[in-house]
Order: structure tokens, then sequence, then C-alpha cells
């Protein structure tokens, strides 16, 4: 187990900068949106990595004794995920609204639209 | 055992970064939002890998089916079929923020114990607690259950209000009166 050391870490980080970098890429507001809830997913493999304890089984507790993974950062994860669909759905409503108020979802075209007036 | 835990947890870590990729580089949206879906359910397996089974059934319920819904949902009242189009000069912009953005964060995880290490920080603060006398206290076998619902009930509180509100906000986006999109 000691061998892997952080490599989990490391590809967390990966995907973060995937997610930053659809973010920061796309034009199109949907994948904005796409790429802010790959951020948010690279977030929860992070903590659920750190709650996670070698030869360890799921919270759970049973008769006999065991090893547990932490069960805390899975709490603070579930909050998170529900969290992050909440904020998800705000946000493409925001699209929709957009969309009926500028006729694209093209964050630049909407931007040349609010200059040209 | 341990050794097909570690397998398991790689190649779907591996796939993880595949779908992201693929995300990243298509210009079609109905293709990008079914990898999404797709990379939800990736990280719910993932989630059972690494012993958090509530989390991978919240992920899989809500991260996969509701929020690729609500996705489609928003591509068909936007109806936008046509193909994303690419600017360069933003992607290498991008290139260059989420490269800083990986050099400080591998900064920052240099002195990150290794990981599944049971004497880590994280595990030895108030986890311990939690395992041996949450039982005793709540009565539920389900540790994260218990935690989730009692001792940290003001956080699930605050979770509701949070949803509400977002609800609320739905409501008042989608049925406000708007004026006619202008053509020009």
């Amino acid at each position: 187990m000691e061998s892997i050391g952080i490599v989990n870490y490391w590809i967390v980080i990966a995907l973060m900068m995937i997610a930053l970098y659809i973010v920061i890429s796309a034009n199109n507001l949907i994948k904005k949106i796409i790429g802010l809830n790959i951020f948010q997913s690279s977030v929860f493999i992070l903590y659920i990595s750190i709650g996670k304890v070698g030869g360890g089984t799921a919270p759970i507790l049973l008769k006999e004794p065991a090893v547990y993974s932490n069960p805390l950062p899975h709490v603070l994860i579930l909050t998170a995920i529900v969290v992050g669909v909440a904020t998800t759905a705000l946000g493409l409503a925001l699209i929709v609204r957009i969309r009926s108020a500028f006729g694209t979802i093209d964050d630049q075209d909407v931007q040349q639209d609010i200059e040209r007036n | 055992m341990i050794a097909i835990e570690l397998v398991v947890n790689f190649t779907l870590l591996g796939f993880l970064l595949v779908t992201a990729l693929y995300i990243s580089q298509t210009n079609r949206l109905f293709r990008a939002v079914m990898l999404f879906g797709i990379y939800s359910l990736l990280t719910a397996s993932l989630f059972v890998a690494l012993d958090a089974v509530d989390v991978a059934f919240t992920e899989a319920a809500v991260g996969t089916c509701i929020a690729t819904i609500l996705m489609l949902s928003a591509l068909s009242l936007t109806g936008s079929r046509k193909e994303v189009r690419f600017r360069r000069k933003n992607a290498t912009f991008a290139v260059c923020v989420s490269i800083a953005l990986g050099v400080a964060l591998a900064i920052g995880i240099m002195d990150m114990p290794q990981f599944a290490d049971p004497n880590a920080p994280a595990n030895l603060h108030v986890a311990p607690y939690y395992l041996q006398d949450s039982y005793s206290e709540i009565g539920i076998p389900n540790v994260v259950t218990s935690v989730l619902a009692s001792y940290r009930g003001y956080d699930t509180l605050g979770e509701v209000v949070v949803i509400f509100t977002a609800g609320i906000g739905v409501i008042a986006l989608l049925t406000a009166r708007t004026s006619k999109p202008k053509e020009d």
C-alpha cells in the first residue's frame, strides 16, 4: 500500500486542470457548466481519497471488529453532491434565460450584443 | 485483496481522465452531455472502490441521473444542436491558467500523507470517536447516516435551505416575463 504514495492526488490534479481548461476555453455556456461539474467531481474524489484507510471497509458497523474507512469525508461530500446539483440547476436556468433574452448561448456573442446596445 | 482494490482504483481513474479529455476536445454538445453522464457514473464506481458506498449511491442517483437530465432539458430548451465553435486565442489562455493551477496544487499536495494511510491526521481526529461511540449514542449501524442526520443535523438543514433557495431561483428564472428575443 505504501508504494503508491500520492498518485491518486496527482490524477485528481490532472482532472482539475482539464476541467478548468474546459471552463475557460469553451465558448458555449452549457459546456462551461459541464466543466464546472467535472471540477466539482474531482474535488469529491480528492476528499474521498483522503478518507480511505488501507484494508478498510465501508463505515457500516459489523458485529465483529473491523477496520473502517473514515466516515467524515463521506458525510461532507454527500452534502456537497446535492448542493452541487442545485447550483447546476440554477446555472442551467440562467442559461435558458440568457437564451431567451439574447437568442444565443455563446458567451462572446452575448458580450458583443451587450456592447452593441 | 488490496492489490485488486488498487487495480480497480487506478483503472477507474484512468477512464475518468480519458472521458474528461474527450469532453474537452469534442465540439458537439449532446456528446459532451452524454459523456458527462458516463463520467459521473465512473465517479460513483470509484467511490465504491474507495469504501464510500453512501456517496456512491448519491452520486449515481443525483449526479448521474438528475444532472444529466437537467443538462438534456437545458439543451432542448435552448435548442442548441449546432456544433460548438472553438477559438484558439481562448484555448492558449486556458492552457496557461490550468498549468498555473496544476503547479500550485502540485506544491500543495507534496506533503500530503500517503494514500490509504491509517495514521493520516484526517483519520485520527474525530473519525475514531464516531466509529466507536456513534452506535451507543445514536443506535444506527451506518456511521455516515448517524453523522449526517444527528451530529451534523444543522449542516443537513442548511443543505435543505440551499436546495430550497436554488429551487425558488430556478422557478423565478424560468417563469419570468421575458422581452422578445432580439432579431437582428
